[in-house]
């Protein structure tokens, strides 16, 4: 389990540095649905099997295809691979590099204290349910009210077309 | 023969029989289709042109496996094996009996839905890659139609979830012990059965590869093995869902003992392959407009307040 552990998140690493360094925009769409994916598996790996489906539901399986939607309507073509490699140059990597491995050094100073042994409580389905439904209700019914706005304004601009 | 979930051997004999039964059905299909439309079919390879499966198989493995020097090749390699795992992926939750299965997961119906709309990469990935205009207007109308009918699919199926009080579809099976889910989820059932169809895009809502308008849609540019794939995971697609059909709604493995419950699933599973194959031959393709417009104004508003009226029988009831 633990194995499988660090080879997600190993995967999802990897895969986000590649959404960054990739030019082509649908092959960078690609490294970020795979390190969804891993981040899902994670999820399921530490008991959180719910959380796990509606990542690859929402994120990986709605979201995305959306962005890859708006792409194949956009038709870029080689002109935006040549853009991008003129935007990440050398020098722009100065700064985000020392403040990421900042965070690094934090990161590391924090987790050197823990025991590493992970014994992952399993949360099911009707946990979930019960506490949404439950205490944080009010969060629920404000989430439904943002999204009952996006799909009036949705109607509204298509409407008008 | 002593089966057990998860065992080796149980997992071989699933994937082997999925993928046989696929296979195969290229053949039962066209043989079908020529005996509800009063034509022959295919018949002079082997016994009633039951080899008909092998002939194609090796056409389809011996023609040139072409990729276009226009086309992505990254992803217009791996489209065909997005759609070919995922919906193979899909069969580990289904429980083909009480001894036969892969996982008993409490996540099942949401699993099958995740891989559902992973799906839909493959089909936008074929198109967009292709570089080919037929090619993008069927992966355009292709994901907008999966998008659309995951929705309700996942609607219709809540009602079931509801019921049995479990997202598991080993339990739903069980709680199923003392009538089927197609009485009291009818509607549910009605609307899981079209956008069954709409989500693995067969006929009579075949229009992202509509052969009339846009020769073959996402997948014009493929030929040999890679074509091979998607039209078979087509047919795995249709096993699929006639398979969480069958679990959902007609009670699974369940029946009179007098046959053992993997053929009461095979007969049941058959029974809706065989209903699709004549939904094909008999109704014809709506235009894709009518598609979204259908889906959007009816059969979403009719699965929430199916929904709707589940959950206060289900309240009152206890």
């Amino acid at each position: 389990m633990i194995m499988l552990f660090y080879l997600a998140a190993a995967i999802a690493v990897i895969a986000t540095i590649a959404v960054v360094l990739q030019t082509n925009i649908v092959h960078g769409l690609l490294y970020l649905i795979l390190s969804l994916l891993a981040v899902a598996v994670i999820f399921y790996v530490l008991g959180a099997p719910f959380a796990a489906v509606l990542e690859a539901i929402v994120y990986a399986g709605a979201i995305m295809v959306l962005f890859l939607f708006v792409i194949m309507m956009l038709n870029l073509g080689q002109h935006t691979q040549n853009q991008e490699r003129t935007w990440l140059t050398p020098r722009g990597w100065i700064v985000p590099s020392i403040m990421a491995a900042v965070l690094l050094g934090q990161l590391l100073n924090v987790i050197s204290g823990i025991d590493y042994e992970i014994e992952p409580t399993q949360v099911g389905v009707m946990e979930i349910s019960a506490l949404l439904f439950g205490p944080y209700v009010l969060a629920v019914e404000l989430a439904s009210i943002l999204l009952l706005a996006g799909l009036v304004a949705a109607y509204h601009l298509a409407k008008t077309k | 023969m002593n089966l057990e979930i998860g065992s080796p051997l149980t997992v071989g004999l699933i994937l082997f029989a999925v993928i046989i039964t696929g296979a195969l059905l290229i053949t039962v299909e066209r043989r079908l289709l020529g005996f509800w439309q009063e034509r022959l079919g295919p018949n002079r390879v082997g016994w009633f042109g039951s080899l008909q499966v092998v002939a194609d198989m090796i056409k389809i493995f011996t023609k040139e496996d072409w990729i276009p020097p226009f086309a992505d090749r990254f992803s217009f390699v791996i489209a065909p094996g997005i759609i070919m795992s995922v919906v193979l992926l899909s069969f580990a939750v289904i429980p083909f009996a009480p001894n036969i299965g892969v996982i008993d997961s409490n996540i099942g119906v949401l699993f099958v839905l995740a891989m559902a709309s992973l799906g839909a990469y493959s089909v936008m990935l074929g198109g967009l890659s292709s570089d080919n205009k037929y090619a993008l207007l069927g992966s355009l109308r292709a994901a907008a139609q999966m998008v659309s009918y995951e929705v309700f699919m996942g609607i219709s199926l809540l009602g079931v979830v509801a019921l049995a009080g479990s997202f598991n579809l080993r339990e739903i099976v069980e709680a199923q012990a003392d009538g089927w889910y197609i009485i009291p989820q009818f509607i549910g059932f009605v609307i899981f059965l079209i956008a069954g169809v709409a989500e693995s895009h067969r006929l009579p809502f075949d229009i992202p590869e509509a052969e009339q308008e846009i020769c073959a849609g996402y997948h014009t540019e493929y030929s040999g093995m890679k074509f091979g794939m998607f039209f078979v995971a087509e047919y795995v697609g249709l096993v699929l869902i006639s398979s969480l059909i069958t679990v959902l709604f007609f009670g699974g493995w369940l029946g009179p003992t007098f046959l053992p419950p993997i053929i009461w699933f095979a007969i049941k599973a058959f029974g809706f392959i065989a209903f699709f194959i004549l939904m094909r031959a008999a109704v014809p393709r709506p235009r894709y407009d009518q598609l979204m417009t259908y889906g959007w104004l009816f059969l979403l508003p009719l699965s929430l307040v199916n929904l709707l009226v589940t959950g206060v029988i289900i309240l009152s009831t206890q």
